[in-house]
């Protein structure tokens, strides 16, 4: 077996994820979903690494993940505040850039 | 000895900024002062006066640079005077005149709340007026024309309580701008054509230049005058403007300001000489001015508007003769002079009269005056007898040269101009006759006014006879003094020129006939007003009188050739705004509105359907890479 | 070049073991990853999440990445699913997503812009692919933490700085966006009593109802006569709909039990046959079809009909207070 069937296993996984996040409403599901596509593009990066020789793609995986977490700290933050205000977690009740 | 000028024009404008600025303390001398700082002024120019007649012809012009005005690249516009014999003459008639009606109006404006502003306005005048003609370049004489426009219509306007008095302040004012937009015109196009604004460049170049531009800036020029001097086609503003108050009549609207035209075109003269067609439209006007001037008066039962029709008739004669070139600018401003004096002898008599009257001008409500005001019946008759054209008084010297010099145009022309101006000597015998007759003699006419007031008819105070008196002096004597030895003649030739032209009529016929068209004149007044009693109201009377008494419809002629027509382009022009301009506008923005309103259902405020554009944008780039590469 | 090129280029298939192990895993990471997406409701979705996340990790320790892989295992499936976990919780467990589309169009458009995405990004793979790969044998040589972190301090020190201020922003921002600001003034206990006084109720408010066979905040205590008591209800519940019927038997129970007593005294015991009103709340804010609160329909007795008052979107401090 060839290491490409892990960047193809990426590419689906990150599809599947962006897909979920067009599909779901839910704020907290939306961003399970990009987590979803982070951890696909996480894969694809070791992947690289490997078929590279280096490390620096682990590197670069590391960071996402580090990035990622900050930013589930503050987005689901985001979350709660907004379900706090309006009693909803739904992405599509946050439309007041509408008039 | 130049900067006396400097002072001499300083001194009255001065005085407008103090009375003007100082408030109501002045109050109390604000008068005095005002008249001091004019007799201040009349002093100087006597100095000044004394000082040229001291040099030799040729030398006698003083130039006196203040300062740059606006020095920018070839633009140069200084404040600087130039004081020469017509300059001097000016300025001795504007400040003795002047100097004598401030003196009048302190009694006649003795019972006014806003004496003082009025004496500033009469100090303003008076230092404008010096501006125009001491100006030495023709930027600085616009400062000065237009400053006693402003002056004017401040007089104009100065009981400003009645609407006549504000509406005539503002006809004035209207009418002048567009004589105004002559004299710009004529500025502009000076300096397009000379490089420069100062008379002496100009005039000298004058001889350079093509003929078509010196007659376009000649007929600007005449534009200006016409509205400055009220001559036809802009004459209509001048009868109205004697809702000022009456010193104002004499001083602006009889003896300096509405003269200013004459003064320009005779300083023009270079330019006139070299543009014929120019001279001889002049000509035309002062012809057609002096006819209507002299109808109007005849027809007026208001006696500052029949002065105000005398004086638009004279002026005419003064345009008549400064059109005719060389020949006439001496007598054009020598009559310029003895009008001067008699005829703000004669607003100033009429002030008296109204003064005594109850402010009633009405002369058909006078009669039999003589009896109650000696002293203004002698003075007001002294001046009648000058303007009359009375033998050896000052205007039978100065009218008689203007007649024989229109004589001395040649061929028929002459004969039509001299003709048309002993028709205008016979009417101005006639007119002034009826003035007379209406206000001294007969049964006395007057009545009881609004308020039940029996006018009781007494002379004036002191302030008020003297200046009347002096004038009168001036009236007598003037012309004889100009004449004696032709001083004024010689006084002048320097800066005019002097041509005799070949008359097929001699001067004593000249003389003889004007004498026998005033005797006539004198005789068909008498024979309707003197001899029979003057109705207390106005006969029907025939077409004419009736059109003469509505100034021989001036003012319909305005209405329907430019009122009416401005209403209908106005509101033309204001359809066109609100249904091509605006329309255009709002259908623009609706356009726009409508668009933005349909694109805005993109922006639907779904955090997906953005995200969904998002991933669409990627997958593109995508798919646009891949491409790049596969080809 | 080309020599020291295909030395590394040694390998070009992984071993059998691996091959086993990704087409068993793999599989499952998709289902994972589908069920992430799919899944009504929203503890499901993180389950399904998590179980692709360890799968990933597996596949990274495959990869050579041992220090990733317990990182992914630690951080994401130790912390960040529970920190998804956590809020779940705190927005309301059994909140099920509505998998009806109400965005028109977006249901298509979504499909499209997925597949084609994934078609491209597959297809870009494919046309990228190379034969053969280097492995990490050579890199890996002093231990593969040692040699992340020999680049990590080194090369990538700057950005290791850079996201250490990152993750501090992050906690930094956390806390204030979940800080409450007390806007209006703490009542004294003064004040407190005075309002409790001019209240409704001066004594505490009755409990919920708490028997013998039910000991829960989520049913209503029952006055005499058998019908729930208003005041008995929790705000929040109500405003959940989490409100539990009182069952009817319990009802008819009690009943016959205050029949009885009057017997034995000697009384007639007026059965009023109450009509049981509703104290299932369906407060919805949001859309109706959207039912974020939909009540268990298992609880909703028969015949009961939505006439709850207009309190239920009371927030859950306000019901706290109002009840101490």
């Amino acid at each position: 077996m060839n290491p490409e069937n892990y960047l193809f296993l990426a590419a689906l996984l990150f599809t599947l994820g962006a897909s979920g996040v067009l599909l779901r409403r839910n704020a907290i599901v939306v961003f399970m979903c990009v987590e979803l596509m982070l951890n696909a593009s996480n894969l694809a990066l070791v992947t690289f690494s490997r078929m590279h020789g280096n490390l620096d793609g682990q590197i670069m995986a590391f960071f996402v993940m580090v990035v990622a977490a900050a930013e589930v700290v503050v987005g689901l933050a985001v979350i709660v505040t907004v379900y706090r205000s309006r009693h909803s977690a739904s992405v599509d009740d946050a439309s007041l850039m509408k008039l | 000895m130049e900067s006396l000028i400097g002072l001499l024009v300083g001194a009255p404008l001065l005085g407008a900024a103090l009375l003007l600025v100082g408030g109501r303390r002045l109050d109390r001398v604000g008068h005095w002062l005002a008249t001091a700082l004019a007799a201040t002024s009349f002093v100087l120019a006597a100095v000044l006066f004394s000082d040229l007649l001291d040099r030799e012809g040729e030398e006698r012009v003083l130039h006196e640079h203040l300062f740059s005005w606006v020095p920018v690249a070839d633009l140069r516009a200084d404040v600087a005077f130039q004081l020469d014999q017509l300059s001097m003459t000016f300025v001795l008639l504007i400040t003795s005149v002047g100097t004598l009606i401030h003196l009048y109006s302190i009694g006649y404006m003795a019972h006014d709340e806003r004496r003082r502003r009025f004496f500033a306005y009469l100090n303003l005048f008076l230092g404008a007026m010096l501006l125009l003609v001491l100006a030495d370049n023709y930027l600085l004489l616009y400062v000065g024309w237009e400053g006693v426009g402003l002056a004017s219509f401040l007089l104009i306007g100065f009981w400003q309580h009645k609407p006549s008095a504000a509406t005539a302040a503002k006809k004035a004012f209207i009418v002048n701008r567009v004589g105004d937009i002559g004299l710009s015109i004529a500025i502009l196009l000076m300096f397009t054509t000379f490089g420069t604004f100062a008379f002496e460049p100009v005039l000298d170049g004058a001889t350079g230049a093509s003929e078509a531009t010196l007659t376009g800036i000649g007929l600007m020029l005449l534009l200006a005058a016409c509205g400055k001097s009220a001559q036809v086609p802009l004459q209509s503003w001048l009868g109205d403007a004697m809702e000022g108050p009456t010193p104002v009549s004499a001083l602006i609207h009889a003896a300096t300001m509405v003269t200013a035209g004459v003064y320009l075109i005779t300083r023009s003269g270079a330019i006139f000489d070299a543009a014929p067609d120019a001279q001889t439209v002049v000509v035309v006007v002062g012809a057609v001015t002096l006819l209507f001037g002299a109808i109007v008066g005849c027809a007026k039962d208001d006696i500052k508007k029949a002065l105000a029709g005398s004086t638009m008739s004279q002026i005419g004669y003064m345009m008549l003769a400064a059109g005719l070139g060389p020949v006439g600018y001496v007598f054009a401003i020598m009559h310029l002079v003895t009008h001067g004096f008699f005829k703000a002898g004669l607003f100033l008599g009429a002030g008296s009269v109204m003064h005594a009257m109850n402010d009633e001008v009405d002369m058909r409500r006078y009669g039999g005056l003589r009896r109650h005001m000696p002293v203004t019946f002698v003075t007001f008759g002294l001046a009648y007898l000058a303007i009359i054209g009375f033998p050896y008084l000052s205007g039978f010297f100065s009218k008689d040269e203007i007649i024989y010099a229109g004589f001395a145009k040649g061929g028929t022309e002459g004969w039509i101009l001299g003709g048309v101006m002993l028709l205008g000597a016979a009417l101005t015998a006639y007119y002034m006759t009826r003035i007379m007759l209406m206000t001294f003699f007969g049964e006395k006419r007057w009545q009881p006014d609004a308020h039940g007031h029996e006018p009781h008819p007494h002379e004036a105070p002191l302030t008020m006879t003297i200046p009347m008196i002096v004038l009168a002096f001036g009236s007598v004597f003037a012309g004889f003094l100009f004449d004696s030895g032709e001083a004024f003649v010689h006084w002048l030739e320097p800066v005019t020129g002097l041509e005799h032209g070949d008359s097929p009529v001699g001067h004593g016929t000249v003389g003889l006939a004007a004498t026998a068209v005033m005797v006539v004149g004198v005789a068909g007044a008498w024979f309707q007003y003197g001899r029979r009693p003057v109705p207390a109201v106005a006969p029907t009377g025939r077409l004419l009188t009736r059109a003469a008494r509505r100034d021989l419809l001036q003012d319909d002629f305005n209405h329907a050739a430019f009122v009416t027509p401005g209403n209908y382009l106005t509101r033309g022009l204001v359809y066109l705004d609100h249904k091509l301009v605006d329309g255009l506008v709002n259908g623009t923005a609706a356009s726009f509105g409508g668009l933005s309103g349909r694109l805005r259902r993109v922006q639907n405020g779904f955090a997906r359907s953005y995200a969904v554009s998002m991933f669409g944008g990627a997958a593109l780039l995508i798919a646009a890479t891949l491409l790049m590469r596969a080809v | 070049m080309s020599a020291l090129a295909t030395a590394l280029a040694a390998e070009t298939s992984t071993s059998t073991g691996e091959a086993v192990q990704f087409w068993v895993l793999g599989p499952l990471a998709v289902a994972g990853g589908l069920g992430t997406v799919l899944m009504r409701r929203a503890v499901h979705s993180a389950l399904c999440l998590a179980g692709t996340m360890v799968i990933l990790a597996m596949f990274y320790l495959a990869n050579g990445a041992y220090f990733l892989g317990m990182v992914q295992i630690v951080v994401y499936t130790g912390a960040v699913m529970m920190l998804f976990l956590f809020v779940l919780m705190l927005v309301g467990v059994s909140a099920t997503d509505s998998l009806k589309e109400t965005l028109k169009g977006q249901r298509w458009l979504a499909a499209g812009c997925g597949l084609g995405l994934g078609i491209l990004l597959i297809a870009g793979i494919g046309q990228a692919s190379v034969g053969s790969f280097t492995g990490l044998a050579q890199a890996n040589a002093d231990g593969n933490v040692q040699g992340l972190a020999s680049l990590l301090f080194t090369r990538y020190v700057v950005a290791f700085e850079v996201t250490g201020v990152l993750l501090t922003i992050a906690a930094v921002g956390a806390t204030l966006l979940t800080h409450r600001e007390r806007i209006e003034r703490t009542k004294s206990q003064r004040e407190q009593a005075a309002e409790r006084v001019r209240g409704d109720h001066v004594p505490p408010l009755p409990a919920p109802g708490v028997y013998a066979r039910h000991n829960a905040v989520d049913l209503p205590g029952l006055l005499p006569d058998g019908t729930p008591a208003e005041l008995t209800m929790i705000e929040t519940l109500r405003g959940r709909g989490q409100i539990r019927e009182v069952h009817r038997q319990s009802v008819a129970d009690v009943a016959a039990l205050e029949a009885r007593a009057a017997g034995y005294h000697g009384q007639t015991y007026m059965a009023t046959a109450p009509k049981p009103r509703s104290v299932t709340a369906l407060e919805t804010t949001g859309r109706p079809d959207e039912s974020g609160a939909v009540t268990d329909p298992r609880d909703a007795g028969p015949g009961t009909t939505g006439t709850t008052g207009s309190t239920g979107t009371t927030g859950t401090e306000d019901a706290e207070e109002a009840r101490q």
